[in-house]
């Protein structure tokens, strides 16, 4: 054991790929992640738990045999030595020889050596928070003394990838991620404002700035109003949108939508493909290179699916248009699902997403201060789809909502358990803002690179009260 | 009886255990903790009777959390060397000193006895991890091609995860435990996709996760041959059921259904972490607060439901937590009263007066060695009624009502009041017989209300381990594995929707 040498990501990648070779693979891709991250969590004005984590993954995918013979087998192992490397190739091999033919199997992706393959990780660390955690403590302190209570989470990782293939690929990709989440409640706990968002190194993350806002928004309930269960005139955030939008771009899957069982499906067979799912010029775009939301940019799978493969790892990603101007433009496809279905284009997922209506400008403020009547949320949570055939989801209201009258906020209200599908609002959203960077309270600890504009919906469904406050 | 895997006895927890420990007290650490853990995995997925992904993982680690000048400190790394133990302890004892300022309650634990150097593993047969893959394939694929040759089958789903988690853990204060569990997670689920209209539905085995290894596969726990001949038929009978008439029913809800309203409105909200607020931010706080401990009536005078980490093949069950303590049983709702909390170490000292006791309940986990541990479900069970009745006893009570089995899809609020949940099957109930199926049906309720709308709870024969995997919680999140028993239960009026209306269609 204590003889064992740790690799570098660049060895790993070169020995993996001449123990495959040697092996008798066909092929072979190696993965190697290496991560770290810091966060610091706090409750009841006070730290609960922090962590520094440092972390390693690598996945080696073999492959045996040639053509739609190919079968491939896939290994991953959080850390490797010289020999460990041994052992887990050797099973990936082994897997790829007791398998049957890989329904996707596609010649591994052509490459060279990228920019900075040479490099080493980048990383990071709880020094990340050297200004931010003083600050924070001085927003617990200053809560404490205003009887108001803080709970909250920063986070803060980066991911170096590198990705080797036998065909001549060395890519090498570093990331970093970051968000504060932050809710605010009142001392006798009876009211709750929320504010999140996402950052790359939280400079421009502010502790104070965020309690400021979040007295603000538990300001507004010093004035409460029970409102009925209904459908209401709503105005949603950009966060309570990229809750909302964030599934239905999950569901963009091209096998489900070609096998008639996804809302994406035509009822006559086929895909909704050209089909117009919004009267209003709304358009749904990933870009790896999409200013302050960049992504990976060529295509990551550890596992094969309804729309990617390990056979096309590294595979260049570019911008893709799942819908434009109001119609549904592209599913989400790996070469092999592409072909099954007949689709346009090979179009994998990406990592990030930008929901733009052409022409909308002005923020959430302003789609408030036009409307008469009606409701603003903060943000969503426990989202669940209830019906797959219309993508209607289930979820609650959380952390305000706000009553709005004659163009101002002037109460807040209960919440409420809503049933609405985000196809539909696509559809039936009557005025849009700017997109922004946001941030969604449901699914941004995982997926934070979003940018969504707030929409007003006439008819948004509030099914029922929530007694949660 | 298996044991603890030879290939993980031979990496040097202890000389690592050691080396941060020590590390940690010449730091000035009061309490110090190492662990040291591996999490061997598998998952196979298969389309339509083809191998559509198979994938293993191992995931290996060591932690070190402190309490340093009265602050927690968490690290953790992957390489196995005393260099790395004594880099993880210093950058723990770091992380405390960084915290230090941001808190404000000094960090004090229960007591709990020490145990040293035990052993524990889990009650399985065979480790799904020491079988060939193709013989795993070629289960799944027979199961897919049974389903796939039946009428009306457009397409099958099949899956199966399988864990095999080792565990070290030692403390300063002389515990140390090595342990072992398996842990094995299949789904299968049919699909119809009617061609002239575009309706499409799915029928999804019953069949839960559960804390046993590959011998579940082929029959021990649960009755494949029968519910696979089942599947078709009832998939095709869901395709033409008539949609449900929204409005208010009397409801007989199956295990396979009522384990997951157990877990989302009376698991997480008897969390104590949660009633204090520690989750506020992320997972949600708890109606339930410490304040109405003995006094808040949860449910109706049948209910009453335990914690254990004891229950065999139970996916929360184990010997020792992550905090080294022992697992044990005790009660949360008796005759429908809010008696008991799950906690760890921590939460049992601050709050020992409303508790009564000042020991931890062994609620302590962290999902994986890069994790810090938190407070987790024990297995929450409803427990049945000595010689209480059958399910059709229950069904033969109701007039006009619905009786629901398996489940679908789940939401509750974060402070665990409003719940809605669908299901596999909802069967109408006339005149206390079912007849046919109903399609298009939720259920919603207030937690509270629901339980209190319980009539009567079935008797052991009903009572079946339903559970989850994928339990997700905290920031950074961790998922967890559970099991929820339960009998099978009658309630009175409870609000059931039409998800097509939802829709507003």
């Amino acid at each position: 054991m204590t003889t064992a040498i740790q690799l570098s990501p660049q060895d790993t990648i070169e020995r993996g790929l001449d123990l495959a070779a040697a092996a008798g693979a066909s092929g072979c891709v190696v993965l190697v992640a290496e991560s770290s991250s810091a966060n610091l969590r706090w409750a009841n004005n006070t730290l609960t738990t922090n962590g520094a984590m440092r972390g390693s993954r690598v996945t080696v995918i073999a492959t045996v045999g040639a053509g739609e013979g190919t079968a491939a087998g896939v290994v991953g192992r959080s850390s490797t030595t010289d020999s460990s490397l041994r052992e887990l190739v050797s099973a990936a091999v082994d897997a790829a020889r007791s398998s049957s033919p890989a329904e996707d199997a596609r010649p591994l992706i052509d490459g060279t050596v990228g920019s900075g393959w040479d490099e080493e990780p980048d990383e990071t660390s709880v020094n990340v928070y050297a200004e931010f955690a003083p600050a924070l403590g001085e927003a617990l302190t200053q809560a404490g003394k205003e009887n108001r209570w803080l709970y909250g989470f920063a986070d803060h990782e980066v991911v170096t990838l590198y990705v080797g293939s036998s065909t001549g690929l060395r890519l090498r990709h570093s990331l970093p991620r970051g968000f504060v989440s932050a809710t605010g409640k009142s001392g006798d706990l009876s009211q709750s404002a929320w504010v999140g968002a996402a950052t790359r190194d939280f400079s421009d993350i502010d502790p104070l700035a965020i309690d400021t806002e979040l007295t603000r928004r538990l300001g507004w309930a010093s004035r409460t109003v029970s409102v009925e269960p209904g459908r209401h005139a709503t105005v949603l955030p950009p966060a309570a949108v990229a809750d909302l939008v964030t599934f239905l771009f999950w569901q963009l899957e091209g096998r489900d939508a070609y096998e008639g069982r996804s809302v994406f499906s035509k009822p006559s067979g086929g895909t909704r493909i050209g089909e117009a799912l919004s009267p209003h010029r709304v358009s749904l775009r990933s870009d790896p290179n999409l200013a302050g939301l960049e992504t990976f940019p060529f295509a990551v799978a550890r596992s094969s699916g309804g729309s990617s493969s390990v056979f096309d790892n590294g595979l260049t990603l570019s911008a893709t248009d799942w819908i434009r101007g109001g119609k549904l433009e592209n599913l989400m496809q790996s070469r092999f699902t592409a072909e099954l279905t007949g689709a346009p284009a090979v179009t994998p997922p990406i990592d990030n997403f930008a929901l733009s209506v052409n022409g909308a400008t002005g923020t959430t403020d302003d789609l408030v201060a036009g409307l008469d009547n009606g409701l603003l949320l903060t943000c969503l949570w426990y989202i669940r789809p209830v019906d797959p055939q219309t993508l209607l989801l289930t979820g609650l209201t959380r952390d305000g909502v706000y009553l709005v009258e004659n163009g101002e906020v002037t109460g807040a209200v209960n919440n409420f358990r809503f049933n609405e599908s985000p196809v539909d609002l696509l559809a039936r959203f009557t005025a849009a803002g700017a997109t922004v960077p946001s941030f969604s309270r449901e699914w941004g600890d995982e997926f934070s690179r979003t940018a969504t504009p707030p929409l007003l919906v006439p008819d948004f469904n509030m099914s029922s009260v929530s007694q949660a406050s | 009886m298996p044991e603890v895997d030879a290939s993980f006895l031979v990496l040097p927890r202890h000389e690592l255990a050691g080396a941060a420990l020590q590390r940690a007290k010449d730091l000035g650490a009061t309490f110090a903790e190492f662990r040291l853990e591996r999490i061997r995995s598998e998952s196979i997925s298969l389309r339509d009777g083809v191998l559509e992904s198979a994938r293993d993982d191992e995931d290996l680690g060591l932690a070190v959390r402190v309490i340093h000048d009265g602050t927690w400190g968490f690290a953790a790394g992957v390489a196995l060397t005393t260099d790395e133990a004594v880099r993880v302890a210093e950058q723990a004892v770091h992380m405390a000193q960084v915290s230090r300022p941001i808190n404000s309650e000094p960090i004090e634990l229960a007591d709990e006895p020490v145990y040293d150097d035990v052993s524990w593993v889990s009650s399985y047969e065979i480790d799904p991890l020491s079988l060939p893959r193709s013989e795993k394939v070629a289960l799944l694929t027979d199961w897919s091609n049974r389903l796939l040759q039946a009428d009306g089958v457009s397409h099958v789903t099949a899956h199966v995860d399988s864990i095999n988690e080792c565990k070290f853990y030692a403390n300063s204060e002389g515990t140390s435990t090595t342990q072992q569990r398996v842990r094995i997670g299949p789904t299968i689920e049919a699909v119809a996709v009617d061609a002239e209209t575009g309706r499409f539905d799915s029928m999804a085995s019953c069949a839960p996760p559960a804390g046993r290894g590959w011998e579940y596969m082929t029959g021990t726990g649960w009755n494949w041959d029968e519910e696979l001949a089942q599947i078709p038929g009832w998939l095709a009978e869901k395709m033409v059921a008539p949609s449900v008439e929204a409005g208010s029913y009397d409801l007989v809800i199956d295990p396979t259904n009522l384990w997951l309203t157990i877990h989302e409105s009376i698991g997480h909200a008897t969390e104590l972490d949660r009633a204090l607020g520690y989750e506020a931010n992320y997972a949600g706080t708890s109606f339930a607060t410490i304040d109405k401990l003995g006094s808040l009536q949860y449910g109706s005078p049948v209910m009453h439901v335990t914690g254990d980490r004891t229950a065999e093949n139970g996916l929360s069950t184990i010997g020792y937590d992550d905090e080294g303590v022992a697992g044990q049983q005790w009660d949360l709702v008796k005759d429908g009263i809010l008696v008991g909390y799950q906690v760890d170490r921590r939460m049992a000292k601050v709050n020992e007066e409303r508790l009564g006791t000042g020991r931890s309940n062994g609620c302590a986990f962290a999902d994986s060695a890069g994790h810090i541990p938190i407070q987790r479900m024990a297995n929450v069970s409803l427990q049945p009624a000595v010689d209480g009745p059958s399910t059709e006893e229950l069904i033969s009570r109701v007039k006009n009502g619905i009786y629901i089995v398996g489940d679908k899809s789940w939401s509750i609020d974060m402070q665990r009041y409003n719940f809605q949940f669908t299901g596999q099957r909802f069967y109408k109930i006339t005149d206390g017989k079912l007849d046919g199926q109903l399609r298009d049906v939720a259920y919603q309720a207030t937690t509270t209300d629901f339980w209190g709308s319980m009539e009567a709870v079935g008797g052991p024969e009903t009572y079946q381990l339903g559970g989850a995997l994928n339990c997700g919680k905290a920031q950074p999140g961790q998922t967890g594995a559970v099991s929820h028993g339960c009998p099978s239960v009658l309630f009175r009026d409870v609000r059931i929707l039409n998800t097509t209306q939802e829709a507003g269609r």
